[in-house]
């Protein structure tokens, strides 16, 4: 178990290198005279052809990669990751600000995800065949084939033009006031936690209110995914042995199910886990984008949109760290959890 | 030998599969669209058919003004940003084999390439080359592919390059492992005996008996490669603006986001197009990965 994840560790800085390579080399292929542009700050510095070979000679872009790689990862090591045009500050102090925005959103989505996800593959597992299994087995289907931003704007379409029931954004100008002007405590930058502490309920309802929609654009794609991984894996457990001697034993078929079926079922539904975690972070590019929410994943999109590159490509580094982590946290854990892949 | 009556058994199960039949009956009906796309939407003579023209009324006469316009005889899919919806959908169509079938052909070919190599050498050259595997996939896909477009450029080659730059390391790790498996069968091993050069082991021998995975790989990420690309013109930085593509369409019906009941039908008709679409797909892939998994064969 120690080794593996030792040697998991030791993988780790490897993979963080080989990503800033892979980084800096997009960096690199912008070549300087577009670099140029993002190190000035009025187009007027530009003028002559003269004052882009001198800013060039500046910031040392026109070095060989290796030194500018080297360069540019020493920056990135001491938090210096650029200027943000769409921030109006550093890249790194954006990046921080947003941060909460989409953990809040992304780590919301997992409730839905988890219990209607499983609970719907565990109904449609155990009627194989049925109506009921049908039914779920559509809407799985139908749930994966439909991509998210297309999802997202028919909710708006319903949920806002329509039935006014959910307005996009992210707080009601007179709860965004209060957090302004007071009183109101900053505590954990999650508005909904923060609002709860700060004893305001009109906030929380105001946060929720707002959130419904995004929240449900963000997660249908993985109700869809997590149920037929579900369902199909409670199916071949269902076929063993010894689920065969617990029937036989005359356990009644809700006993059978939860206590020695869904177990065993969700061996599966763990190891997709790390990579659904991933794709909801990414897919807030989508969500906060058509829901008009503050997030990495709007600052993201529209820093690609206004050719901010280093925004662009410090959120890149900001994703992928997320995504790294989060297989790790997963592959641990999943060796916690199944003693077959820590004695290998 | 063994590959024909293999395709002819997969052939028998599709058919008797009715779920299979729909996908299949999908895929024939989105073909047919495309290639009839001249005449269901034609375009100007002597011009680009893919560079959408403003829309014309019915008299004849250009569109000027941008607001969204619903559907009527002239215009059986509305008009949003200037566009007909129904050109762009039908045309859309062929934008979406096009980019489909590119990036899923290419990118297919190097992961076969890369997992091969890396499989049947196995030793440093394997770890080598899962490491830069590894390295391409610790970056989101979509995040990639979005900083892919924004330094390439907008256009939707830049867009299938950038797709084919991050989407050939499933395919891999799938072949690789496939591979690994296959390479101990004794037909490998009485190949090798025999002085077989490892090239022909790999092509003739290995991957005809590990491809049938990487089929089923192929047709699940058919639809989703093109939800990509179509979510990159949706954020405005894939296609060019005026491109016959789906997600173009949406992104116009984003600049009246807040009066979506005026524009519903710019995300309505291409949103049903792209789930069909996908839809098409993950039937028929669903229906391989079935008829393949050992098992399911039972």
């Amino acid at each position: 178990m120690l080794a593996f994840i030792i040697r998991r560790l030791l993988i780790l800085p490897i993979i963080l290198i080989g990503v800033t390579l892979l980084i800096f080399s997009m960096i690199w292929m912008l070549g300087p005279e577009r670099l140029i542009g993002t190190y000035v700050k009025s187009p007027e510095a530009l003028k002559s052809e003269k004052a882009v070979e001198r800013l060039i000679q500046k910031y040392g872009l026109d070095r060989p990669a290796p030194e500018m790689y080297v360069k540019w990862l020493g920056n990135v090591l001491k938090g210096d990751f650029g200027y943000s045009n769409v921030g109006r500050q550093g890249v790194l102090q954006s990046i921080m600000e947003l941060i909460p925005y989409t953990f809040e959103l992304a780590l919301y989505a997992l409730i839905p995800v988890v219990f209607v996800g499983i609970w719907l593959g565990v109904i449609a597992g155990s009627h194989q065949d049925k109506p009921l299994d049908h039914g779920i087995r559509i809407f799985a289907i139908i749930g994966w084939s439909l991509p998210d931003y297309v999802f997202g704007l028919l909710v708006l379409l319903v949920f806002y033009s329509y039935l006014k029931w959910f307005p996009p954004g992210f707080l009601s100008d007179a709860s965004m006031k209060v957090m302004r002007e007071g009183p109101w405590k900053d505590i954990t930058h999650f508005v909904t936690i923060d609002a709860i502490l700060n004893w305001r309920f009109d906030i929380l309802w105001d946060a929720i209110r707002h959130l419904i929609a995004p929240l449900l654009t963000l997660s249908y794609l993985w109700w869809a995914y997590i149920l037929r991984i579900t369902r199909s894996s409670m199916l071949e457990v269902l076929r063993k042995d010894y689920v065969r001697t617990a029937r036989a034993k005359g356990l009644s078929e809700k006993v059978v199910i939860n206590k020695h079926v869904k177990r065993n079922a969700l061996i599966p539904v763990a190891t997709v886990s790390g990579g659904m975690i991933v794709q909801l972070f990414a897919g807030t590019v989508i969500v906060e984008t058509i829901f008009a929410r503050p997030g990495l994943g709007r600052f993201t999109a529209t820093a690609a949109v206004t050719l901010d590159y280093f925004s662009v490509i410090g959120a890149a580094l900001f994703f992928s760290l997320i995504l790294i982590v989060t297989n790790l946290i997963v592959d641990i854990s999943y060796a916690l959890i199944d003693p077959r892949i820590r004695l290998s | 030998m063994a590959m024909k009556t293999e395709s002819r058994r997969i052939l028998k199960k599709l058919v008797k599969n009715p779920t299979a039949m729909l996908g299949i009956f999908l895929l024939v009906f989105f073909i047919i669209v495309a290639i009839l796309a001249p005449v269901l939407a034609p375009s100007e003579p002597g011009k680009d058919p893919f560079k959408m023209l403003p829309a014309k009324t019915a008299e004849g006469k250009m569109i000027w003004s941008s607001n969204p316009i619903a559907p009527d005889s002239t215009h059986p899919f509305g008009v949003i940003g200037k566009y007909d919806v129904w050109y762009g959908v039908v045309w859309g169509t062929r934008s979406a084999f096009k980019i489909g079938l590119i990036v899923s052909i290419i990118s297919s070919i190097i992961g076969i390439i890369v997992g091969s190599i890396s499989a049947y050498f196995g030793g440093w050259i394997d770890e080598i080359l899962m490491r830069i595997t590894d390295m391409f996939m610790a970056i989101p896909f979509l995040v990639a592919a979005m900083i892919m477009t924004t330094i390439l450029g907008k256009g939707l080659d830049k867009v299938t390059i950038a797709l084919i730059i991050f989407g050939w390391m499933q395919v891999a790790r799938l072949i690789r492992g496939n591979i690994l498996q296959a390479k101990e069968e004794q037909y490998v091993l009485a190949a090798k005996a025999l002085g077989i050069r490892n090239f022909w082991i790999i092509v003739k021998h290995l991957l005809p008996n590990t491809i049938f995975p990487v089929i089923v790989q192929i047709s699940m990420r058919m639809g989703s490669l093109v939800i990509t690309a179509a979510s990159l013109s949706f954020l405005g930085v894939g296609a060019e603006i005026g491109y016959a593509d789906w997600g173009t369409l949406l992104n116009y019906a984003r600049n009246y986001m807040m009066q979506l009941d005026k524009s519903w039908f710019a995300v309505v008709y291409p949103g049903i197009a792209m789930v069909l679409f996908v839809l098409a797909w993950n039937l028929v892939g669903d229906a391989l990965r079935d008829i393949f998994d050992p098992k399911m064969r039972a």
